[in-house]
């Protein structure tokens, strides 16, 4: 019984040792996984959910967002910014509150999707595009609406909530 | 076959022919001690890259291919940072053996690496114990592995320690028994004998079943005593940070990595000579036309080939396999593999006595 044992455990071990090779060999012969960053940069291909920039798409020149601010009260380190302006309905009369501009400090965000999590209507999102480095910390805060140019004087405030 | 005891001897006479005999033999040594030591080195950084290239192949990605093309400067550019690192010494630590250790290693497989015979007629150390002497001076570097954990003061260098000695004094037995069957085939210990009996076919072939048992059992026993692949408990990095020599610095550290590398290549190297013949190239005999064609390649590309395909094997075994437990490594070879080499010797010497072999 013991010597059965004792052979059965060698060829048993042996077996699953040889089975561990033939799997290595067969990943070391398979074709490697790693991008040579700098030289395939036109190919290059990153997954859909890489969490690169904050974006906000625009669809017919206009973005989902109503400047709730949850998104900022979401965000753990105070990268968003939701400045918003009242807008008086010109057939009601009734003031309604509009986002006015969407500031993304890109240089204190951890990339936690917190905000678009957080987010009810969808209006922001990330994409992986992740090439971002810029010679001036000033220029890692980004408008992330588009700016209109209206012909009022925009109010230069900081904002409020800070 | 180009033989290169003809380039030997000729420097050998040129030598005697310009200064008296005591002079020569003086200006032989140190020019055998530089081409020595100079091979040592440039084989480890051919190790370290290649080991960094298979590890990485083995993993699904290309390993360094930054440093010159393809990254074959990388294994220098490491050499360079460990050579202009600081030694550091530690408090507490007893300052001589800590300083001795890493000689006695770098020593021991220096002294190994001497024995091989790299081509005809290129061999340093050649005489009629020749698999005795290497067996006995690699063991030495065990003694550097526990001066070294001992010296360190250290809990973790300690453990290592110890653990190699049961490991490495363990997988000595394995060792020798394999090569003492091998030695019964060959009927020799010479290296140059052993290499010349396989001139019409490897011992591998040879010796049919004990050889290929004699093989495996040699791989297992190489590869744990050269501490690494599934057998690098005394180092560990997960348990013991870098076991035995966690304390060592700058080229100390160095003089460890170097010696790892090469007791890897010493340990293929003998598996090469004994078991695949060595420098001698593939004879089939009967095969003439096929036997003249092999003699063509020259016997130190033979000896490399062999070489370096045996540390791919141990390699593969390294990046393939997890470590052992401590009672694991010693129940394999107490119970497993020294068992298996005694009766594997038993058969060899039956094999032998009834001229079974081919």
């Amino acid at each position: 019984m013991g010597v059965i044992n004792y052979f059965k455990t060698l060829f048993g071990a042996i077996a699953t040792l040889l089975t561990g090779l033939k799997t290595t060999i067969t990943v070391f012969f398979r074709k490697k996984t790693t991008q040579c960053y700098p030289e395939n940069r036109s190919t290059l291909k990153i997954s859909e959910r890489f969490r690169g920039t904050l974006t906000m798409p625009v669809v017919d020149g206009k973005t989902k967002c109503i400047g709730c601010g949850i998104c900022q009260n979401a965000c753990p380190n105070g990268t968003i910014t939701v400045i918003t302006r009242s807008v008086v309905n010109p057939e009601t009369g009734k003031a309604k509150k509009e986002l006015d501009r969407y500031i993304y400090d890109h240089g204190s965000c951890t990339y936690c999707q917190l905000c678009v999590n957080a987010c009810p209507y969808d209006a922001i999102k990330f994409t992986p595009e992740f090439e971002c480095a810029v010679f001036n910390r000033n220029k890692l805060v980004m408008q992330l609406n588009p700016v209109v140019e209206t012909e009022e004087v925009k109010p230069n405030v900081e904002p409020e909530n800070k | 076959m180009f033989d290169f005891s003809i380039v030997t001897s000729w420097i050998d006479s040129m030598l005697r022919g310009v200064m008296p005999a005591w002079a020569a033999l003086t200006i032989e040594y140190v020019l055998i001690g530089v081409v020595i030591l100079l091979v040592y080195a440039l084989i480890a950084l051919s190790l370290i890259y290649m080991e960094r290239k298979v590890c990485g192949a083995f993993q699904c990605r290309l390993g360094p291919n930054r440093v010159g093309p393809m990254g074959i400067f990388q294994a220098v550019a490491d050499m360079v940072k460990m050579l202009i690192k600081e030694l550091i010494y530690i408090r507490n630590s007893d300052k001589f053996l800590f300083k001795l250790a890493p000689f006695i290693m770098i020593t021991a497989s220096v002294m190994a690496f001497g024995c091989l015979p790299f081509g005809r007629g290129l061999h340093v150390l050649d005489f009629n114990i020749g698999i005795f002497l290497l067996l006995s001076v690699s063991a030495v570097s065990i003694v550097g592995v526990l001066l070294a954990g001992w010296a360190s003061n250290n809990k973790f260098s300690m453990i290592g320690a110890m653990r190699s000695g049961a490991q490495m004094i363990s997988y000595e037995l394995s060792l020798g028994i394999s090569m003492l069957t091998m030695v019964m085939l060959a009927g020799t210990m010479s290296f140059s004998g052993i290499v010349e009996a396989q001139a019409d076919g490897w011992f591998l072939f040879k010796g049919h079943i004990p050889a290929l048992i004699a093989f495996i059992v040699y791989l297992i026993a190489g590869n744990a005593e050269t501490n690494r692949g599934p057998f690098d408990l005394p180092e560990a990095e997960s348990e013991l940070t870098a076991g035995f020599h966690t304390e060592y610095s700058g080229l100390q550290f160095g003089f460890f990595y170097l010696a790892e590398y090469l007791n890897l290549f010493i340990v293929s190297a003998v598996a090469a000579t004994v078991f695949l013949g060595g420098w001698m190239p593939l004879h089939i005999p009967g095969w003439e036309g096929f036997n003249a064609v092999m003699d063509y390649i020259p016997s130190v590309v033979w000896f490399f080939g062999k070489t370096y395909l045996m540390i791919f094997v141990l390699m593969w075994f390294k990046w393939t396999f997890p470590r052992l437990r401590v009672d694991q490594i010693l129940t394999l070879e107490w119970k497993y593999l020294l068992p298996i080499g005694l009766f594997n010797l038993m058969l060899m010497a039956i094999i032998v006595i009834f001229g079974l072999h081919f």
